[in-house]
């Protein structure tokens, strides 16, 4: 039964993108988002009624089998259903519902309206399969599936080259984590000569060396580097924003993006027994996590500015699952979907608003054009500023918590995230200044309205779960950690601190983050500054890092790759070839005067070189 | 290769082919020209169904030749008449009839000659399958060659403007591995028989062959075979010859030629020259691996699609080529399945590339641009096609690379690390691509007005995209026919060599060796 419903769960939007596929042309307008939208809900339905045994503490994890899928490496298409994959199925159809719905009227009109829809399905199908993959193959499959439907939706508007461009340059970003990925499972398929979670898991404490479990958890977070946005594989994510916002909200923040992080948690047993490797997962979040939320303070366009807000939000979902914080990690991903998600939701109805707008520098003065938004928004901005109660102060302190509780080298990570908290709340808070308040600096003919309820409706709901979602785990009621418990038995977790450092913790974080919002508010309260100076061009441009990319590995390894292609190949290899060819002919010329037929001169030469060879091997032969 | 199954008293190999001779015959006494085409397509089809009644035939766990012929012709040469299918040609007899009927039925751009060319087709088909099926080493020899001539034509009479220097160069390239290979048959057949001669392969597999003819022998076949593959370097007459060849010509080049030489590494090189084998390992490993990352840098800055169709085979060509000398279970099924997996995307390819070509006569790259508006469905099944073709899982390409990659690592770790670059580089070549044709705005009035497939077009495309998503949802039925045979090849080798796969791993859980 359990296992129907979980098969379901992936089937429904599966079947749905084939339906699309073939069926989204003739089906009037919003029939497709529907029918999209329905199996989406009816996927979370299936989990939902799945996981009510893991919530009453009945429940057991199960496997379900598909079918029988690659033989020689001991793998069956089969999913796994324990309460982790639950959870994420839960946010991942929940979330991916509720985008959904509102995708019906931000894609109102879109010639390629059934087509979206298609992608969107596919989507959710994909995550799920990453998701609830009870081995590595199977994970790796929904790996690069969400990377496939990553790539189709980023450049959905094709006909914009910048569209076309950021997709392949997703893709191929991805792909260059990938080859992490790829050589961790050949390392774990040679020790293991298995690729399921199971037997992995339970035997690496006798088959793993520290320096092998070193090296699959640091080629694992290559790849997780490249799905998770992380340095240095980061520079696709600000380009994904050319997307439909939809998916900006969908795939690159409340789900997809988070994979490496899922991965992270779910191979724990791996790094437990990899220091070195989870200490470098929670050092690359730190730095990412810093490093991107200063590019978000020079950020002008609104998409980008919660681009680099996702970059840096997965950086602290990095930090507390290398510091062996999974609950703390996995919370954070759940509770950052709910309101990024709504932040970027928010901003599509602003960017809907304003006619296509999406520079800040010509908005301002919306709370009153657009309420819903704004006051949605609002608990959105507070959320992920760390204010209590809202949902990002629970998780993000647990993180920050648990890491400071480890003291030692651990304390400069604390340090590094208490900073980037700082800075959250001040570029954040910069965004709603120069987004909603002061006076609008809209161009002519831009008339800013309020979206339609298919569209606010799922703010609403958002905001919701952006309030209440972080009470599912706080220090009073840890629901969340109990959950999770039989998950993470057999990984040593870290201590969330108690007693009065708790309380000493939680009000550093809240203080950091009301000084943010303080400079930010003064800053921009009744002006937009001048941000041109060196350091703001700087940050903006993010530091040339992406220019510098494209410099060494596009430009270059073109330049490289055109020499080796028209020179060394074309002259070198094929010269050398056709000079050969030459001489044979002439040779050919020479020996038969008649100058029609090579063909007939190779024929010869076939049979005197064979015979020449032939009495060259029968003479070695006799050896 | 033990175990061989009674001779059926039906002879469908000796049936396979010959259908193909007799649609020759047929289409040389058909008068009417405007018939020529579909008569040929259904003598195809009719090929196709005796393979696959073969194949369905075809007893699942057994490693050795199925559907044995055998007859001697001349006993003091050890010559005759000697036919088999085991795991390892099974797939590629298939392979060829599915492409046959495809091929022909997207030749409708041939307007002159016709007749001709229809009987070259099928003369090429028989020759294709004659090498597959073929176990006497001088019958192959001939199949061999005479394969050769059809293929000269094809590309030298109904290809490009550039098409007689390709068709020479593709003759000689192949003539000068010819030679080496006829003269190593001739010195094999004379050392390996005990009391006379012998030609045939399953005898001569008991050969007592010293290492120093084991090598010799390598060589002169292995040198024939990595230019038909083609192995780094000697690749150049591979773009040379696609980009002259007609569509048609591309798709059987590409699709199954190229395969005819991998197959050759495995069924003789590896089953004959173990010893051999074991020690040139390094060196096919080293070329393979340069093939991968070569081809597809190359293939980057192509400005001829099909040039770059031509130079990703050579990139995917590497992968066939590191798996089968990965000498293990998992390399070697990958290396066959791919050789599949290759024939069925870049026959796609090539065939999508000829569509185009139909209709702007032109293959430049940058003539296009903006296509994904005006030609949806062509847009959305080259994409498909290039997808299967980078190795995204469930496609099939991703079952071939995934157990050449992990099978490859086993024996050679750190090749398969390089290796596993090429997965970057074909999503570069390919995407690179698909964004410069199809996505943008539309640069030239000549491309706003081109038709999207028709339904021929469609219907052609059709079957190769529905067997690219069985094979890469549910390779299993692929795998359980490859598996007995392939480790029946590493048997010998572990029995004839101080060369023992691999072990790997302890928790083989749901692992069974098919006995």
């Amino acid at each position: 039964m359990t296992g129907t419903l979980v098969s379901l769960a992936i089937l429904l939007p599966l079947g749905g993108s084939v339906v699309l596929l073939f069926a989204g042309k003739r089906l009037p307008e919003p029939l497709a988002g529907v029918i999209a939208t329905l199996t989406v809900a009816g996927a979370f339905g299936c989990a939902a009624v799945a996981a009510v045994d893991f919530l009453t503490g009945a429940g057991e994890a199960l496997t379900v089998r598909w079918f029988d899928w690659m033989p020689a490496f001991g793998v069956d298409a089969s999913l796994g259903w324990d309460r982790l994959s639950a959870l994420m199925t839960l946010v991942v159809t929940g979330v991916g519902a509720l985008i959904h719905l509102y995708s019906i009227g931000y894609m109102k009109g879109d010639a390629r309206f059934g087509r979206f829809f298609t992608y969107l399905n596919l989507f959710i199908a994909s995550m799920l399969i990453l998701v609830l993959a009870d081995n590595f193959a199977m994970l790796f499959v929904g790996w690069e599936l969400v990377g496939l439907c990553s790539y189709l939706l980023i450049s959905f508007w094709f006909e914009r080259e910048t569209a076309a461009a950021a997709g392949k340059k997703a893709f191929i970003v991805n792909r260059v984590g990938d080859v992490g990925f790829i050589v961790a499972l050949m390392v774990v398929f040679a020790h293991f000569g298995s690729f399921r979670f199971d037997t992995v898991f339970e035997s690496a404490p006798e088959v793993l060396t520290t320096g092998t479990a070193t090296a699959i958890g640091l080629l694992l977070l290559v790849g997780a580097a490249g799905k998770s946005a992380q340095l240095p594989l980061y520079v696709w994510l600000p380009d994904a924003m050319e997307g439909p916002t939809p998916v900006s909200a969908l795939i690159h923040a409340a789900t997809m993006v988070t994979a490496g992080v899922y991965m992270v948690a779910r191979t724990g047993a791996i790094f437990g027994m990899a220091p070195i490797a989870a200490g470098t997962v929670a050092v690359v979040g730190a730095a990412t996590a810093l490093y991107a939320a200063t590019i978000a303070v020079a950020q002008t366009d609104i998409k980008r500015v919660l681009a680099y807000s996702t970059i840096s939000q997965l950086g602290y979902m990095f930090m507390g699952v290398g510091a062996a914080a999974y609950v703390a990690g996995v919370f954070h991903l759940m509770t950052h979907s709910f309101f990024k998600a709504l932040l970027f939701l928010g901003a599509g109805s602003v960017i809907h608003g304003m006619h296509g707008e999406q520079d800040m520098a010509k908005m301002g003065g919306l709370r009153r054009k657009m309420p819903a938004t704004f006051a949605t928004m609002t608990i959105a901005w507070l959320a992920i500023s760390g204010i209590p109660p809202l949902a990002g102060f629970w998780s993000k302190d647990e993180i920050l918590g648990t890491v400071f509780e480890r003291g030692g080298a651990w304390t400069v990570l604390w340090g590094v995230g208490l900073l980037t908290a700082l800075l959250t709340a001040f570029y954040m808070t910069r965004m709603m200044w120069l987004t909603f308040f002061g006076e609008p600096r809209w161009d002519d003919g831009v008339h800013p309205h309020e979206s339609p309820a298919v569209m606010t409706i799922p703010l609403l709901a958002l905001a919701g779960l952006s309030v209440v979602g972080g009470l599912v785990n706080t220090p009073f009621r840890t629901t969340l950690e109990h959950f999770l418990d039989p998950v993470f038995d057999a990984v040593r977790l870290a201590h969330v601190p108690t007693g009065s450092t708790a309380v000493a913790l939680a009000g550093a974080s809240v203080i950091a983050a009301l000084i943010g919002i303080g400079l930010a508010a003064l800053r921009y309260r009744d002006r937009v500054p001048d941000e041109t100076g060196f350091a703001w061009r700087l940050m903006g441009r993010g530091y040339y890092v992406d220019d510098v990319y494209g410099q060494v590995f596009a430009r270059s390894g073109k330049l490289a790759a055109a020499w080796l292609a028209f020179r060394f190949d074309a002259r070198g290899i094929d010269g050398a070839v056709e000079g050969m060819g030459a001489l044979t002919r002439k040779t050919g010329g020479w020996l038969r005067p008649i100058q029609t037929g090579f063909v007939r001169t190779s024929a010869a030469g076939v049979v005197l070189g064979a015979v020449a060879l032939l009495g060259w091997f029968l003479w070695r032969g006799g050896l | 290769m033990s175990g061989e199954r009674a001779p059926m008293t039906f002879p469908i190999l000796s049936v396979i082919i010959a259908l193909p001779v007799a649609g020759a015959l047929v289409v040389a006494a058909i008068r009417r020209k405007e018939l020529v085409l579909p008569v040929a397509v259904a003598s195809s089809l009719v090929t196709l169904g005796a393979a696959v009644w073969m194949l369905v035939d075809f007893q699942v766990g057994e490693a050795g030749f199925q559907f044995v012929e055998q007859a001697t012709w001349y006993q003091p040469w050890g010559v005759g008449w000697h036919l088999g299918v085991d795991g390892i040609s099974l797939l590629l007899v298939v392979l060829t009839a599915f492409l046959f009927p495809i091929a022909l039925a997207a030749s409708t751009a041939i307007t002159r000659r016709v007749r001709e060319y229809a009987m070259a087709m099928l003369l090429l088909e028989a020759g294709i399958l004659g090498v597959f099926l073929c176990l006497d080493l001088l019958v192959f020899f001939v199949f061999w060659e005479a394969m050769l001539v059809p293929m000269y034509f094809i590309i030298g009479v109904w290809g490009g403007e550039r098409r007689v220097h390709a068709a020479v160069k593709f003759f000689l390239f192949t003539a000068f591995g010819s030679a080496l290979m006829f003269a190593g048959i001739l010195a094999l057949g004379f050392l390996g028989g005990e009391g006379g001669p012998t030609f045939d392969f399953v005898r001569l597999l008991d050969a007592d062959l010293s290492r120093t003819a084991q090598f010799w022998l390598f060589g002169a076949f292995g040198l024939s075979f990595a230019i038909k593959v083609p192995i780094f370097p000697f690749h150049t007459w591979l773009p040379d010859a696609h980009v002259e060849a007609p569509t048609a010509g591309s798709v059987i080049l590409a699709g199954i030629l190229l395969k005819l030489g991998a197959y050759g590494l495995i069924r003789f090189c590896l089953s004959l020259f173990p010893e051999a084998s074991v020690s040139l390992v390094p060196v096919l490993a080293v070329l393979a691996v340069i093939g991968i990352v070569y081809g597809a840098i190359v293939a980057i800055v192509q400005t001829d699609v099909k040039r770059l169709v031509a130079y990703s085979s050579v990139s995917h060509l590497g992968f066939v080529v590191l798996g089968i000398f990965a000498l293990t279970s998992q390399g070697l099924q990958g290396g066959v399945l791919q050789m599949v997996n290759h024939g069925l995307t870049t026959g796609a390819l090539f065939l999508l590339v000829g569509m185009i070509y139909e209709r702007r006569h032109t293959r430049e790259i940058g003539q296009f641009g903006g296509l994904g508006a005006v030609m949806p469905r062509y847009a959305g099944i080259f994409l498909f096609v290039a997808f299967a073709s980078i190795g995204l899982p469930g496609l099939n390409g991703f079952i071939g690379e995934f157990f050449v990659l992990i099978g490859s690592y086993l024996s050679l770790p750190w090749y398969a690390v390089v290796a596993a670059l090429g997965v970057v580089l074909a999503a570069v070549y390919l995407l690179w691509a698909y964004q410069r044709m199809f996505t943008g705005p539309i640069t030239l009035e000549e491309n706003r007005g081109l038709r999207d497939l028709g339904v021929r077009e469609t219907l052609i495309l059709v079957p190769i995209i529905v067997l690219i998503l069985f094979l890469g949802i549910y390779p299993k039925p692929a795998l359980d026919r490859i598996q007995p045979s392939v480790d029946s090849v590493l048997q010998r080798i572990e029995q004839t060599t101080d060369y023992r796969v691999p072990d790997f791993g302890t928790g083989m859980a749901g692992y069974e060796v098919v006995p």
